[in-house]
């Protein structure tokens, strides 16, 4: 290559991928064609990016912890529940949340794409959308929970849920142990991310 | 300790955003989506183990633009000739000055 068009290369704006490109490409004709609205576009991202995230979860599972009535409403009908909280489906979809026990121990995959509970966890972490997990979760869950560091006793069957569309679910963990008289707030802190997808526990204060 | 980003390249939150946005603006049904969505996944899949990142929104983008073509939205010439675009746009586009379209 001429030295002077390695030059040129330095002096324009950086050259985005070409799966970016293709992106601008389809923002650009859509927008044309008045079908999206470029701020719409940006409230989204600012809302997974800045306002939805698993802290949205946490809140949930510390209040299912402190209010056995609000739990118990929660484990029959999650939907109403979570709308007076703020949180629902902005693609329609139900939420179910299942409870962890001494003797059961829950855990969630999409076998068939990514769906997950968006409104209380965001987005999910790139192994939740991996082959392997997506796969291996049905398959041999105890092997999967061991390497997320789980290791549960032989009495503690393993249900796995696997998301659609149309149904997500969120693990209510085990109230860890030293936990007691802890406030609400203080209970939110020990609520994982991985203990709500069912891939680990709560931690102990 | 920072928590990971939501998305790792801005180009995943745009194209996330925008199957969203058309889905709220009644132009699919997320079951038909996910349907399809996971129909590319598991074709790519096997050919490759998917890692869940880049090649995750690959597979994404894919999907939506079969989906708008199937739905008459957006044709893949316009997709293509807008792409070049954009491209001929940064190529042309002095360091630090902002990139658009003529």
């Amino acid at each position: 290559m001429p030295h002077d068009a390695h030059d040129h290369d330095d002096a324009h704006a950086l050259l985005p991928s070409d799966p970016a490109l293709r992106v601008k490409a389809l923002e650009t004709l859509l927008t044309e064609k008045g079908l999206i609205d470029p701020e719409a576009l940006d409230e989204i991202i600012d809302t997974y990016e800045n306002k939805i995230g698993p802290k949205n979860g946490a809140h949930v599972v510390a209040r299912a912890w402190s209010d056995p009535v609000f739990k118990a409403a929660l484990l029959a009908d999650a939907d109403p529940v979570l709308a007076e909280m703020g949180y629902y489906g902005r693609q329609g979809e139900h939420m179910v949340v299942v409870e962890n026990t001494d003797t059961l121990h829950n855990m969630v995959v999409c076998t068939l794409c990514s769906c997950y509970p968006w409104p209380l966890l965001g987005i999910p972490p790139g192994w939740y959308k991996s082959d392997a997990y997506r796969a291996r979760a049905v398959r041999e869950p105890r092997k999967v929970l061991a390497e997320f560091g789980v290791t549960l006793p032989a009495e503690t069957s393993v249900r796995v849920w696997d998301s659609t569309a149309e149904v997500r679910y969120l693990v209510l963990p085990r109230r860890p142990e030293g936990s007691e008289g802890l406030e609400e707030a203080a209970l939110q802190d020990l609520v994982s991310r991985d203990s709500m997808i069912g891939c680990g526990l709560a931690r102990t204060p | 300790m920072r928590p990971e980003p939501a998305f790792e390249a801005p180009w995943h939150a745009q194209v996330f955003a925008l199957t969203v946005h058309l889905n709220e603006q009644g132009h699919f049904t997320w079951t038909d989506w996910a349907a399809r969505f996971g129909a590319t996944l598991k074709r790519n899949g096997a050919t490759a183990e998917l890692n869940g990142g880049e090649d995750y929104f690959s597979a994404w983008l894919d999907t939506l633009e079969a989906l708008l073509r199937d739905l008459g939205t957006a044709e893949t010439a316009e997709i293509a000739t807008l792409t070049e675009a954009w491209r001929q746009a940064y190529l042309s586009t002095p360091h630090g000055a902002p990139v658009t379209l003529d």
